[in-house]
């Protein structure tokens, strides 16, 4: 990591620590938003930007371990631990069981199992009215603050316990990109068969990768789940996962802050343009596109590319 | 007895108008090795341009075909001026046409509304036909013929026609058809406006049934997605026997176990998966 990069990283945790309580509520919980997305965006990421497998399925993940606090803590008042612990398991097993399906293809192959996936997830919400409350979702999720016993309530003590998780899940992700099991998988992004040929197990690193990335989309979840207070199937159709695949292009794949910037800026944008209008999926639309047609490789990239030729 | 015919021939008339989308996916995929996820809004954009020609001319015939030649031209623009530039980058491409998928279906919504409606039937198909205690929807044999029609005259354009022979090429392996002076670029683009007209069309064929709504662009995509998938992508017969397989399976599973019909749809797809990840035609 280069000095710049580094003093950015300083500045931007800093902020985040001392910045919010001079912020009104409003901006806290955008900022509280735009780090669960952060998070779940960066676990896209460890498959579509390094690993190079275009899962299109991925806000399933992330539905269902916000569905699994909401059904535990609300049918069967489990505890608060009880309860994160659940949604993260659950999402786990969901990408462990999907894994396996999903591993042995790549490429537009993967993208469109991964999109069937998806919606038979998407579906499930949907349909299986009993357990999820069908299109009307689940509400009444306890406030996090009461549901583990913390002293204080209120936007800021949410807000500190996510950056605490966002922090947490940004070094373990940033240690697993750099090991030598990160490395592998870029490797596999590269050249599968010449992986392959060196002896590595391509398949194994697909599946575990699959795994990591959904236990990390399951975490962003539990999080959601508390933040929102309610969960309903828009969270987990494609509309979802084609936002998130968004915020990974737009933000720069084969990075973690790539992604992080790209989720700031679509929660930012879709905050504010909903205040305005409801053509909100228009503006997504053009997004995607002119994304594609200006920065391909997205924002932190082009920034990349711009500092090393001046270097 | 009955109610097993009744619900095969329910079946079948899903597969044809399956067939009819999955079919123009499958070739899509075949010329340009992406996944058009805007393949729906096709789809939705051909109910909805039929629904404003009908209602202001009274005419079917009409609002079929300006729909299938409006969509159709909508498809070849955006092939032509914007996924052209990214060939052989399937990604880009997929999410080009992910990006007007939601460009599409925002400004369906914004232009006609949020009612649903259904198409008229056409004169004279409104019935039902009896035979021997078995009562079923004239119109819905109707798209059954009308499926395999179209269906017979894709096969006759793939294997006994020239342009047949330069898409099967193409398909086969584009950078050597290109060397063989076939204009791939042209192709692809032609092929993408025929498979945006065949959503169209179907969309059309099943208005009557099925109508118009917000969402159904991303109502039908994973269908036809699992009808490409386990048919084999590229594959015209492969989209043919997938509609079939699909169109059965949805039917039965949603007559006999309603709450789980996402999971009877997706249960031969894994099958499919697991054994043959290509698809039962497909070619790795």
């Amino acid at each position: 990591m280069g000095e710049p990069r580094r003093l950015i990283l300083i500045l931007v945790v800093a902020l985040l620590i001392f910045l919010p309580p001079l912020l009104t509520s409003y901006w806290v919980g955008l900022l509280t938003q735009m780090m669960i997305f952060a998070i779940l965006a960066m676990s896209l990421d460890i498959l579509l930007g390094y690993t190079g497998l275009p899962s299109l399925g991925h806000a399933g993940f992330f539905g269902v371990a916000a569905y699994t606090v909401a059904v535990m803590s609300t049918a069967y008042h489990a505890s608060f631990w009880a309860c994160v612990v659940g949604g993260i398991v659950v999402g786990t097993l969901l990408g462990v069981a999907f894994g396996l399906l999903v591993s042995h293809v790549r490429g537009v192959y993967f993208l469109m199992i991964t999109l069937a996936l998806g919606m038979v997830l998407w579906g499930l919400s949907y349909r299986w009215i009993p357990v999820t409350g069908g299109d009307n979702g689940i509400s009444g999720i306890p406030r996090l603050e009461a549901h583990a016993g913390l002293p204080m309530t209120g936007p800021i003590p949410f807000y500190y316990v996510t950056l605490l998780v966002f922090i947490a899940c940004s070094v373990l992700l940033a240690v697993f990109v750099s090991s030598p099991f990160g490395f592998t998988l870029r490797g596999i992004r590269e050249n599968e068969s010449r992986m392959k040929s060196l002896g590595f197990n391509t398949w194994l690193h697909c599946y575990l990768s699959y795994v990591i990335a959904a236990a990390f989309a399951s975490v962003a979840g539990v999080v959601w789940a508390y933040y929102n207070g309610f969960v309903s199937p828009t969270y987990l159709d494609l509309t979802a996962s084609s936002e998130l695949f968004l915020m990974v292009t737009l933000g720069g794949p084969g990075t973690l802050a790539g992604p992080v910037l790209g989720a700031g800026a679509i929660v930012l944008l879709k905050n504010v343009i909903s205040a305005y209008t409801q053509r909100w999926l228009l503006i997504l639309g053009t997004i995607y596109i002119v994304t594609i047609l200006g920065a391909p490789q997205g924002l932190w990239n082009l920034r990349q590319r711009h500092t090393s030729r001046v270097h | 007895m009955i109610y097993l015919t009744t619900q095969t021939l329910n079946g079948l008339f899903s597969a044809a108008l399956l067939f009819l989308i999955a079919s123009g996916l499958t070739l899509v995929f075949g010329v340009m090795r992406t996944v058009n996820i805007a393949h729906g809004s096709f789809y939705m954009l051909g109910v909805y341009v039929a629904y404003t020609v009908i209602t202001r001319t009274q005419s079917l015939f009409l609002g079929a075909l300006t729909a299938m030649v409006v969509v159709a031209a909508v498809g070849l623009a955006v092939q032509h001026l914007f996924l052209r530039r990214f060939a052989s980058q399937p990604l880009a491409q997929m999410m080009m046409t992910m990006g007007f998928a939601l460009v599409f279906r925002d400004a369906a919504f914004m232009i006609w509304g949020g009612d649903p409606f259904t198409l008229p039937y056409p004169a004279g198909l409104r019935g039902s036909i009896n035979v021997a205690d078995i009562v079923f929807p004239a119109y819905r044999l109707f798209v059954i013929v009308v499926a395999g029609v179209v269906g017979v005259l894709l096969w006759i354009v793939n294997e006994k026609t020239f342009v047949g022979a330069k898409l099967r090429a193409a398909v086969d392996d584009a950078e050597m058809a290109a060397g063989t002076g076939i204009n791939v670029a042209l192709l692809s683009g032609l092929v993408f406006a025929a498979g945006a007209g065949l959503a169209a069309f179907g969309g059309v064929m099943g208005g009557p049934i099925l109508g118009g709504y917000p969402g159904m662009d991303f109502d039908l995509l994973p269908l036809a997605l699992v009808v490409v998938i386990i048919g084999g992508m590229g594959s015209l017969k492969g989209a043919l026997i997938g509609s079939l397989i699909v169109g059965m399976i949805d039917n039965f599973g949603k007559a006999l176990v309603p709450e789980l019909s996402y999971f009877t749809l997706f249960a031969p797809m894994v099958i499919v998966l697991a054994i043959k990840p290509t698809g039962l035609y497909g070619r790795a």
